[in-house]
């Protein structure tokens, strides 16, 4: 008898169209599959999708949490990228 | 940023086929949802007119973003201030964030971003008419942020309730970074406007050369537009080129008064029967030989495209060698 574990999936769920689907969490499973039927089974109990998308945990790549600052922070200084920078008379503010 | 490209027909045999549904059923469904104002996503059944007219569209709008780099791209060395630079490094930088959301949400559609791209470099595919026009002072810099990126907020605001999830999605994402460039062009023209009278007239004569050209991304009149009923119908536009083109007349007439330029129609007055401004004839002459390729740089831009493409031809290889090599080396 194997006593392999089933690979782990991770479930995103799109909760109608017009929305991005959502990661929601995972479940383990055999194959792709079964790995729907699951997270059907455990995520959508009440109609929370009309969608369901499943990947392999191991298929993801993510970025490393020491990695944050030098990922990140450049983007902290660059306050000109934000329209709220640029203060403009009132009369063509809401432009 | 630039859309308008929408009902421009491209080249022959590309055009949707108003064909048959190939299960009425399905069809039936399709028309239920967008009646009742609901989103198609990638994986739903779709009439394939509906499909190649939204890998049409989404794709020279696509287009449009990333040639639209050139003009803007001419003036980042030559920026005045080390400020300003770094302002439109920003603003270029994301109109190629742009070009590769919209890319990313025509791919949805079963199209390959190769193939897409091919389509532009041979000129079957066809892009905003705008950036076909030169970039002289940098005045212009300013005008393309507060008319160009004004024009383009006007077209695709109302694209964020396409009936097209993954367009819709797209088109939030870029409205919601559109604001910044229009602000920063209008902004850099209130200060020369603060400068000397060489700069006010600088910008005057960039807002006299952009004004029309900007007038005309709207697209045809309603009653020559020839996809606009259909693609009305089907909520991938929701609001005519007209309608469009007067909002956008109404709101920069006062901007144009605030900043202390003129706008370049004789014929532009305040209507006050109709509460809407009245201005003068397009050039139409003029807008459909930008679209057919013989605007002032029309050559030149898809030329900088193939070049950029062809001598980045080693450096995609050479990746793909470099993750084959790991791929072999991890299996070993």
């Amino acid at each position: 008898m194997s006593t392999q574990e089933w690979p782990l999936w991770e479930v995103f769920v799109r909760s109608r169209n017009g929305l991005d689907h959502k990661h929601c969490g995972s479940v383990h499973a055999p194959d792709p599959k079964l790995a729907l039927q699951m997270a059907r089974d455990v995520y959508t109990r009440r109609q929370e999708g009309v969608s369901l998308w499943v990947v392999r945990s191991d298929h993801i790549v993510a970025s490393d949490p020491d990695a944050k600052p030098e990922l990140f922070d450049p983007a902290a200084d660059k306050i000109y990228r934000h329209p709220t920078f640029y203060r403009l008379p009132d009369e063509v503010d809401h432009m | 940023m630039y859309t308008q490209a929408m009902d421009i027909p491209q080249a022959k045999g590309d055009e949707p086929a108003a064909a048959p549904a190939t299960n009425a059923d399905y069809q039936t469904e399709f028309d239920a949802k967008l009646d009742r104002g609901e989103f198609v996503e990638a994986k739903d059944w779709m009439p394939e007119a509906y499909r190649k007219t939204l890998v049409r569209q989404i794709s020279q709008h696509a287009h449009s973003e990333i040639v639209g780099m050139l003009p803007e791209g001419n003036w980042i060395t030559r920026a005045p201030t080390l400020e300003r630079k770094a302002i439109l490094l920003a603003k270029v930088q994301d109109e190629g964030g742009h070009g590769l959301y919209l890319y990313a949400a025509a791919e949805t559609l079963g199209v390959s971003r190769d193939d897409l791209i091919e389509a532009l470099h041979s000129g079957k595919a066809k892009y905003s008419s705008i950036f076909n026009y030169p970039t002289l002072t940098w005045a212009d810099i300013g005008v393309i942020g507060w008319l160009v990126d004004g024009a383009a907020i006007m077209n695709q605001i109302p694209l964020c309730r396409c009936s097209y999830g993954p367009y819709a999605r797209a088109m939030i994402r870029i409205c919601k970074e559109e604001s910044f460039h229009q602000r920063q062009g209008y902004d850099l023209l209130l200060a020369m406007m603060r400068g000397t009278q060489a700069q006010k007239d600088m910008v005057q004569d960039a807002v006299n050369r952009w004004w029309w050209p900007a007038l005309m991304m709207f697209g045809p009149h309603d009653r020559d537009s020839q996809h606009s009923g259909q693609s009305m119908h089907w909520g991938i536009k929701r609001i005519s080129n007209d309608d469009l083109r007067q909002k956008f007349v109404d709101a920069t007439v006062p901007q144009a008064k605030v900043l202390g330029v003129t706008l370049p129609d004789p014929e532009l007055r305040w209507n006050e029967a109709r509460g809407h401004h009245d201005f003068g004839a397009i050039d139409w002459t003029e807008f459909w030989n930008v679209v057919n390729g013989h605007g002032p740089c029309n050559r030149e831009r898809l030329a900088t495209r193939v070049k950029a493409w062809e001598e980045g031809a080693w450096v995609r290889e050479a990746a793909l060698a470099h993750a084959r090599k790991r791929e072999a080396r991890h299996a070993a």
